[in-house]
C-alpha cells in the first residue's frame, strides 16, 4: 500500500470518529463542509476537468433545492425519493440553459453563467409558475427518513452528507480514469486537438455541465432537508463565488484538492469565529491569504497529478 | 472506385483572400500523394478543408463515396481520415500513452454511466484500447517513453507521436501535415521509412512537406499550389522539370 492509501484510510477514519467526539454545532459545521464539498465536487467536473468557466453553479444548486421542496411539502413524497429527481431536473436545466452557450470561450461564458445565476435567484424571489413561496421561500420540509430510521440531529445528517460525499467520490474518480474523464480532459488541453482526434468535444462540454449541475441538483436536495426551510437568500451570487473559489483554491481538476478546500474554506471561518480576537478580522485575513495562494501557487494547493502508467505491462496482460 | 479522396472545384475565400482557388485533384487508393508549393499557397487550408476545420465555400470532397462538406471534424475523424498538426497539437500536460488513448476515443463505446461504474464491459473495452494505443506506439518506437509527459519528448518524437494518436483511430487516409518539419536528417530518413510501413499497411496518405528529398522519394504523385491554384499534378520525375514549377520555386529573372 503507498502513502496516498495511507493518507485516504486516515481521513476516512478520522471522519469517522467527528459525530461520536464533536458537540452538535461542530459537527453541523462538517456538515456544511460536506454540502460544499459536494457542489464543490460538482463544478469540479465542469471548471475543473472540463475547463469551463462557471459562476452560477448556485443556480442548479437552487433547483435541486427547490424541486425536493416542493415535491415534499406540495405532494408528500419522500425527501430522499426526491434526491434523483432533483438531479435529473437540475441536469435538464443546466443542459437547456447550457445548450446556447456551450461554445464561448472561457471569460465570455463566466458572464453568461452569473447572469444564469441571477435569473434564477430572481425567478424565484418573483415566485414564478407560484411555486416558489417568493421571497420567503418554502418552509415545513420533511425530514428524511432513511429505511425506517428518521434523521434530524446534526449526527444524523453527518452520515447522510458525508455518506453521499464518498459516494460522489468513488463514481467521480472511476469517472476520471476513463474514456469520458479522458475526453474532459483532451477537451480542456487543447480544443482543436482533441475535436482533429475524433472527440465530439460540444457533445462532452454538455455532459460534462449536465452531470455537475445534475450533482449541484443533489446537493441542494440534501440542502433542503437538513434546513427544512429554503429561500432565494441561500442560493445568491456569493455562493456560485464560494463553490468556485472552493475548486480553484482547493486545486481544480483533483477530487482531494477539491475536498480540502472545502476544509478551507468553509471550516477555517468558522475555526475563526471561536477566537475573540480573530472574530472581526477573518473575512479580512481570508482575503489575504487567498491573494497570496494565487500570487504563489496558482494551481491551488493539491493540483492534479499527472496520471501514471507505471505498470503498464500488467494492466495489459 | 480507386479513388479514395475526391477533391472537386474546391475554394476558400477568407475575408478577400482566396485561399484556395477552385482545386481538384483525386488520390487513389493506396498512393502517397504530396502537396506542395511556397509558403502561403493554401497547403494546410486544403488539409483543414478535407479534415472539416473549415468549411468549403465551393466546390466538394468526396471520400468513399461519401460527402465530407458540412460534417464537423470528429465525424470525419470516425468516417476514417486521421491527421497531425503542422504546429505540433499533443496534449503536453498528459502522458504519451494517453495522447495516442485520444486517437481510440471514437473507436471506444463506453457513455457516461459505464465509465462511472466501470462496468465489466468499459474495463475490457479501456483493457483493448490500452492494448492497441502501446500497438501504435511501438510501430512509431515511442513504447519505452508511453509513461512519460507528452511535453518531455524531443521535437522529432512529438511528431511520431502525433502520427501514433492518428492511428490510433484505425484511419484510411493519413493526412501530415510537415511531418519531417525540425527533424533532423537521420530523423527524416527514418520517418520516410515508416511512412513506406504505413503504405504497406494498406493506408492512403497526403502529405505536406517541405524536405524535397523526401517528397521526391515518398510520393508517387504531387499536386503542387501556388497562390491558391493548382498549378501543376504528376509524378515526381514531371514535376521537377515542370517550367510553371520552377519558376514559382525559384521565380524567373
Amino acid at each position: 500500500m503507498n502513502r496516498r492509501m495511507w493518507g485516504i484510510i486516515a481521513f476516512v477514519a478520522a471522519m469517522a470518529a467527528v459525530p461520536f467526539c464533536l458537540n452538535p454545532y461542530q459537527v453541523d459545521v462538517f456538515n456544511n463542509i460536506g454540502l460544499y464539498a459536494l457542489l464543490a465536487l460538482s463544478l469540479n467536473i465542469i471548471l475543473g476537468d472540463a475547463g469551463m468557466y462557471n459562476m452560477g453553479h448556485a443556480a442548479f444548486y437552487a433547483v435541486g433545492a427547490y424541486t425536493a421542496a416542493f415535491l415534499n411539502t406540495q405532494l408528500g413524497i419522500g425527501i430522499l425519493w426526491t434526491l434523483p429527481i432533483s438531479g435529473i431536473l437540475a441536469g435538464l436545466v443546466g443542459l437547456v440553459l447550457a445548450r446556447p452557450v456551450i461554445h464561448l470561450r472561457g471569460d465570455y461564458l463566466l458572464i453568461v453563467t452569473v447572469g444564469v445565476g441571477e435569473i434564477v435567484r430572481i425567478a424565484l424571489i418573483n415566485n414564478v409558475f407560484g411555486v416558489t413561496g417568493g421571497p420567503n421561500g418554502i418552509f415545513g420540509i420533511a425530514r428524511p427518513v432513511f429505511f425506517g430510521f428518521k434523521i434530524a440531529k446534526p449526527h444524523e445528517f453527518f452520515f447522510l452528507i458525508w455518506g453521499f460525499v464518498a459516494l460522489t467520490v468513488l463514481l467521480f474518480s472511476s469517472l476520471k480514469n476513463s474514456r469520458f474523464g479522458r475526453a474532459l480532459d483532451y477537451l480542456r488541453e487543447d480544443h482543436v486537438a482533441a475535436e482533429g482526434s475524433g472527440i465530439d468535444t460540444a457533445r462532452y462540454q454538455l455532459l460534462a455541465f449536465m452531470l455537475g449541475a445534475a450533482w449541484a441538483g443533489m446537493a441542494g436536495c440534501l440542502y433542503a432537508s437538513k434546513m427544512s426551510i429554503i429561500s432565494p437568500e441561500s442560493f445568491n451570487f456569493w455562493e456560485s463565488v464560494v463553490i468556485f473559489i472552493i475548486v480553484i483554491l482547493g486545486g481544480s481538476g483533483n477530487i482531494a484538492g477539491v475536498i480540502l478546500g472545502a476544509f478551507l474554506i468553509v471550516g477555517l471561518p468558522e475555526l475563526f469565529r471561536e477566537f475573540k480576537a480573530f472574530s472581526q478580522a477573518r473575512m479580512w485575513f481570508f482575503g489575504l491569504a487567498m491573494m497570496i495562494m494565487m500570487v504563489f501557487r496558482t494551481e491551488g494547493i493539491l493540483p492534479p497529478r499527472p496520471r501514471v502508467f507505471k505498470d503498464i505491462d500488467r494492466n495489459v496482460s | 472506385m480507386s479513388n479514395l479522396l475526391e477533391i472537386c472545384g474546391v475554394t476558400k475565400v477568407f475575408g478577400g483572400l482566396t485561399a484556395v482557388d477552385n482545386v481538384s485533384f483525386d488520390v487513389r487508393r493506396g498512393s502517397i500523394v504530396g502537396l506542395i508549393g511556397p509558403n502561403g499557397a493554401g497547403k494546410t487550408t486544403v488539409f483543414n478543408l478535407i479534415t472539416g476545420n473549415y468549411r468549403c465555400d465551393r466546390g466538394e470532397i468526396v471520400f468513399d463515396g461519401q460527402l465530407l462538406s458540412r460534417l464537423p471534424p470528429h465525424k470525419i475523424v470516425y468516417l476514417g481520415i486521421a491527421r497531425t498538426f503542422q504546429t505540433i497539437r499533443l496534449f503536453q500536460n498528459m502522458s504519451v500513452l494517453e495522447n495516442v488513448l485520444a486517437g481510440r476515443h471514437c473507436r471506444m463505446k463506453a457513455g457516461l454511466l459505464a465509465s462511472m461504474l466501470h462496468l465489466p464491459s468499459e474495463r475490457k473495452e479501456e483493457r483493448e484500447a490500452l492494448k492497441f494505443a502501446l500497438h501504435e506506439l511501438e510501430f512509431v518506437g515511442l513504447r519505452e517513453h508511453a509513461a512519460q509527459r507528452a511535453s518531455s519528448l524531443s521535437y522529432g518524437n512529438q511528431r511520431l507521436l502525433e502520427i501514433a494518436r492518428a492511428l490510433a483511430s484505425e484511419p484510411r487516409l493519413l493526412i501530415l501535415d510537415e511531418p519531417a518539419g525540425g527533424m533532423n536528417e537521420q530523423e527524416t530518413e527514418e520517418l520516410m521509412a515508416l511512412i513506406k510501413k504505413l503504405q504497406s499497411r494498406g493506408l492512403t496518405i497526403i502529405l505536406i512537406e517541405h524536405d524535397m528529398n523526401l517528397v521526391m522519394q515518398a510520393c508517387e504523385h504531387l499536386v503542387v499550389l501556388e497562390y491558391g491554384r493548382k498549378i501543376a499534378e504528376g509524378p515526381p520525375e514531371e514535376i521537377q522539370n515542370n517550367p510553371k514549377v520552377i519558376e514559382a520555386y525559384l521565380g524567373v529573372d
